[in-house]
């Protein structure tokens, strides 16, 4: 098979892009999407010409780096994939595919098909963890966790980071990845602590990267590809405004004993 | 020659660690702020001992290539992390862990080393679960366990089929914690590209930032590599795209000596190759074996029917026949060289004829589809999505893969390289599974050796310096390593040949399965050697780098990784020369059990396994660098003794 690629070509951060138009070589079926931009590119330097920039990794849907809008979808036309487990067997021969980054605000880009995504990692910073210095943990097994709960935080938890959710939404809305973080910690008994604090210090550090807010559209949980549910964004708000109700902790005085 | 010096504790092994850590000189608390350390790299091993050295109070700089610490290859470990808690009531203790893991790295490890991982194993689950990691439960709440590669205890803890993703969020919670509170300072998009060593002391590096291409010097009164390991050497692998040698690589170009480069291990459960294109192979969870069983058609006429079309009584268990305590979960060397066996045999199955079966039919009728798909359904899932195939209707088809390499720069009990304040911790260094790694101990590792290892040793080497006396980066050894840097970037951009630096990967990687892959014999190391050595001289005239030193180039990015990988091949090819023995996943044709030796006559072992030489290679290979690539590496040894666990012949039979 062959395919025509119509992907975004911009030099860096500042310079204006384009689209630009490919004749793939023969392809095979079986290759993945992101193998079948490597033949490609292969051409192109075979050519003299500079080969696409792409963001990619492990390959295996896990470490959330690829991240190609194709054909307008992030990650491409199957639901609970990354765009390194999309196959061309989903395309057909001689079809056009409009290959774009992921587009938002918080997310510059730099170069091509690459993105910065380091806004995602700040709101981590802000807030992502559950405090507990190394060596100070009680034996694993002293507070049992129901299953059910388990199960449930583990859903959150998939999250790759990869931001195709705000890619998906119109706002640029980072809700679903900030609702996963904070439902995986704070349906675990060892979340509930931070559970409010940490709620209300990702979602301020949310909003002041610049992402959009959230009119639940849903169009986030149908490209995400670990499925990650929108349910989990009902739970955030929840918790959101129970902490904004409590308050902020009177600050404490200094000094200490002795 | 180098010095090796392994520095094991005296006394008792149960008491090694702990008679260590009290004799350890510590820092005063007021103290440990004025110490600056560098961690490269932010998988387990390197977020884990980022986040624990800042939260006792050094200054940290943490550096990674990815956009995220997150991101880091850990992640995509699926089956799970061994630890010797034994909450199943079966038998298991630190001791039998330990004795696991000795044999199961087929007595080319240290002990002193793989007992303390066997001891901090239990920790590491407690950290773990209190930073929330979503391991899987019972449903009385208490955490489940399932037995893994090649042990007869359950003892592996997991969280569905991303046991490394959760892990490493755990770790990387942790990092993050450090970082928003100041304690760490963190660079992403920063590939290592140099070791700056002062004196004969590690003392810092030298970074390309990937987005500008700028270079930068940062000094530091230690270093720690946690950068992973080198299986893409293969080019074809389980490995990420990204994951290099090039950290360890130039360390070892600087001095540190690279401890048996020719250990790799190949993992028996990977979706088979199947085109030219291919740029990745896909592991299936080991844990899969649990449950399905492999096979191959008893008769080659067979091999291109469909499996369901072949009746029971023409299907070969191979691994059920051959080894019938362990059966389907006969550790991976011992799995991946049985597959290869019966492929040789031409019973091998799938378009190539480079496949093996395993099959879920027996598991279905025995717990049902759905307890099959709640175990292993995202498995599953990933196996549909490449080949199009449902396993709950057809089995998978498997072949072995690269997916590790127990070999890495050299370390003592310290985790300290023979290049003073150089550490190494995780896949990048050598130390703890010998020539065969077992089954969920690499998370177990990576997570010991960064939360509890290094944290406690680093001390002692801190303590014999003086931070006030920290090297500046003007130093002349600075500029030196920065130029040395620039020149290979210059030096690869202006080569202006014919080919592509992916087109010298995909040739290298071939040569390396060929000759240095899952079996091994002293005319295809020496045919290897060679074709290596002319590859790299035609790689340094005639590969084309397209696009500048000053922006993001991920052509430049690989061609640097490449040209590492074409120099450190050879010195796994040469490794596997000189060791004349087979071990673990060093597979030496010529050093093999036949029907003539008494092992086998006893039933100890089948003709075909590994035959050990003990008697003149029970050490370990450090390889030191001569000054250029183009001298034959200087070979050290380091004698293994075992003191605890008697030499044995290695049986699952």
């Amino acid at each position: 098979m062959k395919v025509k690629l119509k992907v975004w070509r911009q030099k860096d951060r500042n310079s204006p892009g384009e689209f630009k138009t490919y004749e793939s070589p023969a392809l095979n079926e079986n290759m993945s999407f992101l193998e079948m931009l490597d033949v490609v590119n292969e051409e192109l330097a075979n050519k003299g010409e500079e080969p696409i920039a792409f963001d990619h990794d492990c390959r295996e849907g896990i470490c959330g780096t690829c991240s190609c809008v194709i054909n307008g979808k992030p990650h491409g036309p199957h639901r609970g994939v990354a765009t390194c487990q999309t196959y061309m067997r989903s395309f057909k021969d001689g079809d056009t595919i409009v290959v774009e980054p992921f587009r938002a605000k918080a997310f510059p880009i730099i170069k091509d098909l690459v993105v910065d995504r380091k806004a995602l990692d700040r709101i981590q910073f802000a807030g992502g963890f559950i405090s507990v210095r190394t060596g100070s943990a009680p034996d694993a097994n002293s507070i049992p966790v129901p299953k059910e709960n388990a199960d449930l935080a583990m859903d959150a938890a998939q999250c790759i980071q990869c931001g195709a959710c705000v890619a998906a939404c119109k706002n640029a809305s980072a809700m679903l990845f900030v609702a996963a973080k904070v439902s995986h910690l704070g349906l675990l008994p060892q979340g509930q602590p931070e559970r409010y604090k940490r709620v209300k210090a990702m979602v301020a550090q949310m909003d002041a990267e610049g992402f959009g807010a959230c009119t639940v559209t849903g169009s986030c949980e149908a490209v995400c590809p670990k499925e990650i549910s929108l349910d989990f964004i009902a739970r955030m708000n929840r918790d959101y405004a129970v902490a904004l109700l409590k308050g902020d902790p009177k600050p404490i005085s200094g000094g200490g004993a002795g | 020659m180098a010095t090796l010096n392994s520095n094991v504790p005296s006394g008792p092994i149960a008491q090694k660690w702990e008679q260590y850590k009290f004799n350890t000189k510590l820092i005063n608390p007021a103290n440990k702020r004025k110490y600056k350390i560098i961690v490269v790299g932010a998988g387990l091993a390197g977020s884990s001992a980022a986040a624990t050295l800042a939260e006792l109070g050094y200054e940290v700089h943490n550096f990674v290539f990815h956009d995220s610490p997150r991101r880091a290859h850990s992640v995509a470990a699926q089956g799970g992390i061994n630890a010797a808690k034994n909450y199943q009531n079966d038998g298991d203790s630190v001791r039998r862990l330990f004795y696991d893991t000795i044999k199961g790295g087929d007595f080319r490890a240290r002990e002193a080393n793989v007992h303390r991982l066997a001891e901090v194993s239990v920790n590491i689950i407690d950290q773990c679960v209190a930073q929330g990691v979503p391991f899987a439960r019972e449903y009385g709440g208490l955490l489940d366990n399932r037995s893994f590669g090649g042990a007869q205890v359950s003892r592996t803890f997991y969280a569905r089929g991303q046991t490394g993703q959760q892990l490493l969020l755990g770790a990387y919670s942790a990092l993050a914690k450090m970082i928003g509170a100041g304690a760490v300072k963190s660079y992403t998009h920063a590939e290592m590209l140099d070791l700056v060593v002062v004196d004969g002391h590690a003392k810092g590096i030298i970074v390309r930032n990937l987005q500008t291409g700028e270079i930068t010097r940062h000094n530091a009164d230690a270093v720690v590599l946690a950068t992973g390991g080198y299986g893409n050497v293969y080019n074809l692998s389980t490995y990420a795209r990204g994951s290099n040698a090039t950290a360890i690589w130039r360390a070892y170009k600087r001095g540190a000596c690279f401890g048996n480069p020719c250990y790799t291990q190949i993992h028996p459960t990977c979706i088979p190759v199947s085109g030219d294109y291919q740029s990745k192979l896909t592991l299936m969870s080991e844990s899969l074996r649990n449950d399905g069983r492999v096979w191959v058609p008893k008769k080659k006429e067979d091999c291109k029917k469909r499996p369901q079309d072949i009746p029971e009584e023409d299907r070969d268990y191979y691994l059920e026949r051959m080894y019938s305590a362990f059966g389907n979960l006969a550790p991976r060397d011992i799995a991946s060289r049985a597959a290869k066996m019966v492929c040789d045999e031409g019973r091998g199955i799938g378009e190539t004829g480079l496949g093996v079966y395993l099959d879920f039919a027996d598991a279905i009728q025995r717990l049902g589809e759905s307890k099959v798909r709640e175990r292993y359904g995202n498995l599953f899932a990933m196996y549909h999505e490449i080949t199009n195939e449902d396993a709950y209707r057809t089995p998978m088809r498997i072949y072995p893969a690269v997916h590790y390499t127990m070999g890495g720069l050299w370390v003592d009990y310290n985790l300290m390289s023979n290049l003073p304040g150089l550490f190494v911790l995780g896949e990048a260094n050598f130390s703890d599974h010998g020539a065969n790694r077992l089954g969920a101990s690499a998370l177990m590792q990576g997570l010991s050796d960064g939360y509890f290892v290094l944290p406690a040793t680093i001390s002692g080497y801190l303590a014999s310096q003086n931070p006030g006396k920290r090297p500046k980066t003007d130093h002349e050894s600075f500029k030196e390593a920065e130029e040395n840097v620039q020149n290979i970037t210059k030096k690869l951009l202006n080569n202006k040949g014919k080919r592509t630096p992916a087109s010298f990967h995909k040739q290298l990687g071939k040569i390396m399965w060929e000759y240095c892959g899952m079996a091994r014999n002293k005319a295809g190391l020496e045919k290897g050697i060679k074709e290596i050595a002319a590859l790299r001289e035609e790689y340094w005239k005639n590969v084309n780098v397209l696009g500048g030193a000053g922006e993001w180039n991920q052509q430049l990015e690989n061609a640097g990784r490449i040209a590492d990988f074409l120099e450190l091949g050879e010195l796994m090819c040469r490794d596997a020369l000189h060791r004349e023995e087979s071990c673990g996943g060093h597979f030496r044709e010529e050093y093999q059990y036949t029907k003539d030796d008494p092992e086998v006559q006893q039933g100890l072992v089948n003709p075909g396994d590994v035959k050990r030489r003990d008697d003149a290679f029970a050490y370990v290979a450090a390889w030191e660098y001569a000054g250029s690539v183009d001298k034959a590496p200087i070979l050290n040894k380091e004698p293994l003794v075992y003191e605890e666990v008697h030499m044995s012949t290695r049986s699952y039979k």
